[in-house]
């Protein structure tokens, strides 16, 4: 097409150049205008509404009945979160990688699930299981053990939708991790738990933290699974994304944003120290 | 490991044997144990709960207009979504990694803000942006144009949520294939059109797959973002998971469990299609 074009030479074809800067920039005009657009404005809008009083929305929000309740729920609820994955995920990454069992295939998709089912879904999922129609929840309350609309039934809402962070962050390192260390180690003499500690933990440690960030950076703005499982009580399991779903709803846009931009603080925080980690940890493996 | 067995009293090296055993079962029941308890056992009561009442109710959920609309609202949705974060994910990818500009680091962290931002809040930028008093509400309200309690709000709070899948799947892949084949083809005559879509496009289209079932799982159960923009109107801007909130909330439990359960079964699929892109990715080795 290039070659026809500069046969003829019209008056308006553009030089190779011109072309090639021109699709330079017009890629990086789309790209940067489509983030500025999507995610510039909005966060743009939430933090300039969130700020726009000073302190006064906040401290208006804050009076609410449940208001500070709500953001110490879900900061622990979401720090409690991140350990519990962090544990279990790290062992259910090890498990995949380093064991050969029937099922392997099966569990590593159903631990991916998460990623696919509607977290309003997951919240009914759990609340089939443990609610009071189940026997498992009437068992289970028979013991004194309440999951449905209590405290203990965000942690495992949240526990289940970030379920996939921590293994999928692990998993590729412990891939890439060279067994033969371990085998040596243990040939020396050292016990499955020292050769874990001494020789595994040390490479997955950036992968298990960027994972368990990432859970608490999710879990902090979770809103969907915990819904039809908390109950909403103000001051025991009102959650903060739902305190600032329940404030927008009443046309109190300024105290919901302060609160938002106050969990997005955080939550930035955690994703900007997560990438950042990511990163030195994956240049440091290719060096 | 031949050469220590001969070299280790036979008993020590059966009290190791049996110790790691133990170790192995013990990890693998607890990391199936938790698996069960989050997700498998949910599954299995979600189903039960679902059809225990019978298939009837099933055929009368799916005969009602409204179900149906809530679905075909959900599929226009999500198939928008994925169209404009696939187009943009690959531009903006592609951006990121071949130029090197001022800001680039800033543009990496944009990028990853969504998963910071709880979808609460994102649905509450939408409503500064475009609501009552909102920046953007004199000039399409002057214009006639619908945007919030509509269709393009929620398409709009939807991709907010689904930029960062494409983006991130495609941006390593694309940094591992390097320029060389492009090069190579564009020296051998191709135009930038084709070498895209011969060389490039083949290059990416696991990673790019991947990034689209993630981003489509994501839209089809979307809940946070569009509860405040939708404004809830009944058999009009009522996606699946909406109607699932709704009738939760009026305590028809019976369909709304069937909703959910069709949902679930959507998203295995989907699961199943992604594991299905891994291994095919990691037969074609780093692609």
């Amino acid at each position: 097409m290039s070659s026809a074009a500069q046969a003829a030479e019209p008056w308006w074809a553009l030089s190779y150049r011109t072309v090639a800067r021109l699709r330079h920039w017009g890629l990086r005009g789309a790209a940067l205008l489509y983030l500025g657009l999507m995610i510039g404005l909005p966060v743009a809008a939430i933090v300039n509404e969130g700020f726009g009083k000073g302190l006064t929305a906040f401290r208006d929000a804050i009076a609410w009945p449940g208001g500070t309740q709500a953001i110490v729920l879900t900061l622990w609820t979401a720090t409690l979160a991140a350990v519990v994955n962090g544990l279990f995920g790290t062992m259910l990454a090890y498990a995949l990688v380093r064991y050969r069992f029937r099922g392997r295939q099966m569990l590593s998709a159903i631990v991916d699930l998460p990623l696919a089912i509607p977290t309003l879904v997951t919240g009914l999922m759990l609340r089939a299981l443990y609610g009071s129609t189940s026997p498992v929840g009437r068992a289970l309350e028979g013991v004194g053990i309440k999951v449905v609309f209590a405290q203990l039934g965000i942690l495992l809402a949240l526990c289940t939708v970030t379920l996939p962070f921590v293994v999928r962050a692990v998993q590729p390192v412990l891939l890439e991790l060279d067994i033969a260390e371990e085998e040596a180690a243990q040939t020396l003499g050292a016990s499955g738990w020292a050769t874990f500690r001494r020789i595994v933990l040390p490479a997955i440690r950036p992968a298990i933290a960027v994972g368990a960030l990432l859970t608490f950076a999710r879990s902090i703005g979770e809103i969907g699974a915990v819904w039809l499982l908390s109950g909403n009580m103000p001051g025991r399991t009102l959650t903060a994304p739902v305190w600032i779903y329940q404030l927008a709803y009443q046309f109190k846009e300024d105290q919901a944003a302060a609160v938002a931009t106050l969990l997005f603080t955080i939550a930035f925080v955690m994703v900007m120290v997560t990438t950042r980690l990511a990163r030195t940890h994956t240049g440091a493996e290719q060096a | 490991m031949s050469i220590v067995a001969a070299r280790m009293p036979t008993d020590d090296l059966k009290r190791r044997n049996r110790r790691r055993c133990l170790a192995r079962g013990g990890i693998l029941a607890l990391c199936l144990g938790y698996v069960a308890a989050l997700l498998a056992l949910p599954l299995v009561g979600i189903a039960w709960t679902a059809l225990k009442p019978g298939w009837h109710v099933v055929t009368s959920t799916f005969s009602l207009a409204e179900t149906r609309h809530a679905f075909y609202y959900t599929g226009i949705i999500t198939l928008i979504t994925v169209i404009i974060t696939t187009v943009f994910g690959v531009i903006v990818a592609w951006v990121l990694v071949r130029q090197r500009f001022l800001g680039r680091s800033l543009v990496n962290a944009l990028v990853d803000t969504p998963f910071a931002l709880s979808p609460v809040t994102v649905g509450l930028a939408c409503v500064l942006l475009f609501g009552r008093g909102g920046w953007f509400e004199p000039f399409f309200a002057a214009r006639g144009i619908q945007i919030m309690f509509a269709l393009p709000s929620m398409v709009l709070v939807t991709v907010f949520i689904c930029i960062p899948f494409v983006i991130r799947e495609v941006q390593p892949v694309l940094e591992e294939v390097g320029t060389e084949e492009e090069d190579a083809a564009r020296t051998l005559g191709a135009s930038v059109t084709q070498s895209f879509l011969r060389v490039t496009l083949p290059n990416i289209r696991w990673g790019l797959s991947y990034g689209i079932a993630l981003a489509a799982a994501r839209s089809m159960g979307e809940i946070g973002a569009v509860l405040l923009v939708s404004g809830l109107i009944q058999g009009k801007t009522e996606t699946a998971t909406l109607l699932i909130f709704r009738w939760a909330e009026e305590r028809m439990w019976a369909e709304a469990y069937v909703v959910a359960l069709t949902l679930a079964a959507v998203s295995i699929v989907i699961i199943a299609v992604i594991e299905l892109f891994k291994r095919k990715r990691v037969r074609e080795g780093a692609r």
